[in-house]
């Protein structure tokens, strides 16, 4: 085998001649940007890339991204990629969806994709609204958010994105947010190493629709008493003054004040790698009750088979049983008889 | 032709004839299906030629001995050609009276009649809704009946076996496979190999069916219920190795054979849908091939998924029924705006809706052209038979992969479940076909065209240098970037159209069947073949003027087509629907095509394509004396 040494890749080969068609202001810009940094580092030839999307905004990230790239139809994505990624586990297959095109129309597609762990890594930019259709609520809009087509507010609750991932068995998933660069590229990382489905959130925001939605956790005054950062191995502890933690009382958590006898030690120390997802599950709905803060990072990531390989063995396994498949025997299976001239 | 029911009862004795109809009808949970089966295997290896009609509920099992639970396996073999599984049957076995009722009608008269008679009690009969016992009242005058207590010798002829009672009834359908045996002298031979085989860790079940297949047949021996038994002697097919087939196994073994006929890896994006799930069990046991199945979460995720794997460089193919086509039309046109090779066969089944998830249909013919929005034309292929789907299989993907472009296959029920014998193609009898990647990275433009075909070029993931972006919205001419111009997007709709036009070099001339010229030309297509070829054959012996063409390509239609529709005075179009081809024929042809439709979830029946030709004969010879005078 010839092995050619790969080129060394900068953020420029992987962007494209196409005009990035997004508002002034998107998040989506931030994301683009994160991905085209962190694709160049990762060691693979750029020909293996399939950045497969559905519809709406986020959905145009292929035309921009100098890889191979299918923008596919509505909700979609899941499907189309793990047909590419079954066919030829070799490729490094990744999604690019929003609230409404992977959690609406698209959520059957996503929840067997994670369930049956194909190799796909999924970048779901939630924005909370639907903006290509020109402001519609999502499934993650807020109860009673008023939009255009609620305009006496929603009557339906919210999914939340990463509870919904770990109850499909997701086996890796994580949050991010467009403006934290540096967070959101550390975690293009251990999404890119995950070798099964991974889920990412990717809080994003929409600037003419849905404009602040993600303020409590990207405004510079007060993010730091509301957003709680995943380490692995690390206790967890927020607060402008790195004073809070979160304790663990059963299976409910616990806001605490660090000091007056609570210590380090007592808070709960995170651990991707807890193989049972009850856990994650607790994280990811710990944002739902008032006064806690919305974790971002790693929540799960645990190593399982992925359907592509499972796939892959099988046929490797039966071939070696039956040896490789001989068409004039296939034809002449069965009973057979002769008509003789 | 000598049939069955025109011979003579007589003391017993050995009588040659030509042909026979069997039909196994019973509930649901009897076997009808394997015996069935059973049957066809034995009399194609004795050498007839056959055709066969599985017609079973929707209801996997309807409760036991009510009229919707009635499942029926109909044959047709003979000595000669035989093109349907039949009209009406030489000899019915129902094996309770539900089966009796549904199925009595079809039974010609002093055709056999082999009843269980332990299944006529009162409580059996109430099920059936009858009131009367038919084995009493006299109906059944005119058959010869034959009350058979198949439940009591079965159960006598295993009683040392250390069975219980319901496992012992269930060997009784291979009692009356074995009377079957019996009446048309066939060896039990191969039934006892696939016994053998089906129950290979079970030997008691083995040992059980084997002896009631034998009491079965020993029973017709040592009573001498029918006085005569029957020979049909071999038919002359064309030389050569045969096999049953079905139309899904058949579209299975084809799709094999063309991935590797094109050196590609074989994809199928499948969800359970009656009557095309078998496809996906056939395929799914092909591992040893390198065929990947992939049962998806639903239709859309079917089609989606092996739209990835086409884009990925595999002859990708996804299977289903009308309600599936349905779900698939978003993604069909994705397929169509982003040019890439996929077969999509729908066995059509009888709608609207869920509509008859079991029977048979052609009413998907204006669907499968049409019905996606906007301009988003595909080339449709219709097999003809049984056999004819592995040919079209085949023909599919070549179609799809040298054009770069979906293709739809329309099988339909009755084809999906019906076998006949095939005759086994060596390998140089099937086309190869070379499929070539883009690699060539300096001048790579993802819509750049064959001047030929029309295909745009194959670049794969993978292949260094050809990194470009397809999708649904509209493309710019050869960049294939996205694009919203006026003019573009004209082009691009003509350009699309005329690649399915192009294909029209890859369908040959159309050459009738019968009569080059004449009076009446049947244009049919999908499996009316075998009736409409039975019927014809038999009114041009009457001396009329019959032609007969059958469509295998849908679209784009054969070139000649207009001028041969020109060569007749009448243009009939018998089809399972409310009248779809004749309305295309009519519009493109401009010609005064006549509609025979039928709509019931069953084939035509030859005679009543018979009947429909000879009233056209009927009406036109008083204008013909009209004339003359």
């Amino acid at each position: 085998m010839v092995t050619t040494a790969l080129p060394i890749y900068t953020k420029k080969d992987f962007q494209t001649d196409q005009e990035v068609r997004w508002c002034p202001g998107c998040g989506d810009y931030a994301i683009l940007n994160a991905v085209q940094s962190v694709f160049p580092e990762l060691g693979i030839p750029r020909e293996q890339f399939v950045v497969v999307s559905g519809i709406g905004c986020s959905s145009r990230f292929p035309y921009y991204m100098n890889t191979y790239g299918f923008h596919s139809i509505h909700g979609r994505a899941p499907a189309i990629a793990t047909g590419i990624k079954v066919a030829r586990p070799d490729l490094e297959v990744w999604v690019a969806t929003g609230d409404g095109d992977s959690l609406a129309i698209g959520g059957n597609h996503t929840i067997h994709m994670l369930r049956r762990n194909v190799g796909i890594k999924v970048l779901m930019f939630n924005n909370r609204i639907y903006g290509l259709t020109k402001g519609q609520y999502s499934p993650t809009s807020e109860f009673g958010k008023k939009t255009k087509s609620t305009p006496f507010g929603t009557a339906d609750r919210p999914f939340d994105p990463l509870a919904l991932a770990i109850g499909a068995g997701a086996t890796f998933v994580a949050r991010s947010v467009d403006v934290f660069q540096v967070h959101l590229k550390e975690t293009l990382r251990k999404t890119a190493a995950h070798r099964g489905a991974a889920y990412v959130e990717i809080l994003q925001n929409c600037n003419i629709f849905n404009d602040g939605a993600w303020n409590d956790v990207t405004d510079k005054e007060v993010r730091s008493e509301h957003v709680l950062e995943l380490e692995d191995g690390k206790p967890m502890i927020f607060g402008r003054n790195r004073d809070k933690g979160i304790r663990l009382v059963g299976i409910e958590p616990e806001i605490v004040s660090l000091g007056n006898g609570i210590s380090e030690s007592d808070l709960l120390v995170h651990d991707e790698r807890n193989p049972n997802p009850n856990y994650a599950f607790i994280l990811a709905q710990m944002d739902s009750q008032p006064g806690f803060p919305t974790p971002i990072g790693v929540f799960r990531s645990w190593d399982l088979p992925r359907y592509e390989d499972v796939m892959a063995a099988q046929i490797r396994d039966v071939t070696a049983k039956r040896g490789p498949g001989d068409i004039e025997k296939l034809l002449r299976s069965g009973d057979i008889w002769e008509v003789p001239a | 032709m000598a049939t069955l029911t025109d011979s003579e009862v007589q003391a017993h004795k050995r009588q040659k004839i030509d042909q026979a109809v069997i039909r196994f009808a019973g509930d649901s949970g009897d076997g009808m299906q394997i015996t069935g089966s059973q049957f066809t295997n034995t009399t194609a290896l004795y050498g007839n030629d056959l055709a066969t009609f599985p017609d079973y509920p929707a209801e996997i099992r309807a409760p036991a001995g009510t009229l919707p639970g009635v499942s029926g396996f109909q044959i047709h073999f003979s000595s000669g050609t035989v093109y349907t599984p039949g009209d009406a049957v030489d000899v019915l076995i129902a094996m309770n009276p539900a089966a009796l009722k549904m199925n009595v009608a079809d039974l010609k008269p002093r055709g056999i009649l082999i009843v269980n008679s332990d299944a006529f009690k009162e409580t059996d009969l109430r099920k059936a809704r009858m009131k009367e016992n038919p084995l009493e009242d006299h109906s059944l005058d005119a058959f010869r009946v034959f009350p058979v207590e198949l439940s009591r010798l079965t159960r006598a002829a295993l009683q040392d076996l250390g069975m219980d009672a319901k496992s012992m009834d269930r060997c009784k359908n291979f009692f009356a496979l074995g009377m079957c045996y019996w009446l048309y002298n066939r060896t039990m031979d191969s039934t006892y190999r696939w016994l053998e085989h089906k129950f290979e860790k079970k030997p008691l079940l083995v040992e059980a069916n084997k002896r009631a297949l034998r009491a079965g047949y020993s029973y017709c021996e040592a009573t001498e219920a029918f006085q005569i038994s029957y020979e049909i002697p071999p038919a002359k097919l064309a030389p050569g190795t045969y096999r049953n087939l079905s139309g899904n196994q058949a579209l299975a073994m084809g799709f094999v054979v063309a991935a590797q006929r094109a050196g590609l890896k074989l994809f199928l994006g499948s969800y359970p849908i009656t009557p095309a799930s078998d496809i996906l069990h056939e395929m799914s046991s092909y591992k040893n091939f390198g065929v990947l199945t992939f049962q998806a979460e639903d239709e859309i995720a079917a089609i989606s998924s092996a739209i990835g794997a086409s884009f990925s460089g595999d002859l990708a193919i996804t299977t289903t029924s009308g309600p599936g086509m349905a779900l698939k039309t978003e993604a069909l046109g994705l397929a169509v705006a982003t040019e890439l090779p996929l077969v999509i066969c729908n066995v059509q089944r009888g709608g609207p809706s869920t509509g008859l998830p079991t029977k048979t249909e052609q009413a998907d013919l204006l669907q499968a052209l049409y019905g996606r929005n906007s301009e988003a034309p595909i080339p449709v292929l219709a097999p003809a038979s049984a056999g004819d789907c592995f040919w079209m299989a085949v023909e599919a993907s070549r179609i799809a992969l040298k054009y770069m472009i979906p293709v739809i296959i329309l099988s339909d029920g009755y084809l999906a479940n019906g076998a006949e014998p095939w005759r086994i193609p060596t390998l140089d009898e099937i086309p190869e076909f070379h499929v070539n990647f883009a690699h060539d990275a300096e001048n790579f433009q993802p819509y750049s065209r064959n001047p030929e075909t029309l295909a745009r070029p194959w670049a794969i993931p993978g292949t260094p240098g050809l990194e470009h972006r397809i999708g649904g919205l509209e493309k710019q001419d050869v960049t294939g970037n996205v694009n919203y111009e006026p003019l573009n997007h004209e082009k691009m709709v003509r350009l699309r159209a005329a690649k399915v036009d192009a294909i029209v070099a890859e369908v040959p001339d159309v050459v009738p069947a019968g009569d080059p010229d004449g009076d009446l030309l049947i244009v049919a297509w999908g499996s009316t073949y075998g009736s409409i070829t039975a019927a014809v054959t038999a009114e041009r012996a009457k001396g009329h003027r019959i032609g007969h063409v059958h469509l295998r390509h849908l679209n784009p239609l054969p070139r000649n087509l207009g001028e041969v529709l020109g060569r007749y005075r009448t243009v009939l179009v018998p089809e399972m629907n409310m009248g779809q081809l004749v309305m295309l024929l009519r519009a493109k042809y401009l010609v005064d095509a006549q509609g025979f439709n039928k709509i019931q979830g069953r084939p035509f029946k030859v005679a009543e394509i018979k009947a429909k030709i000879e009233e056209y004969f009927e009406q036109k010879s008083p204008v013909e004396a009209a004339q003359r005078s």
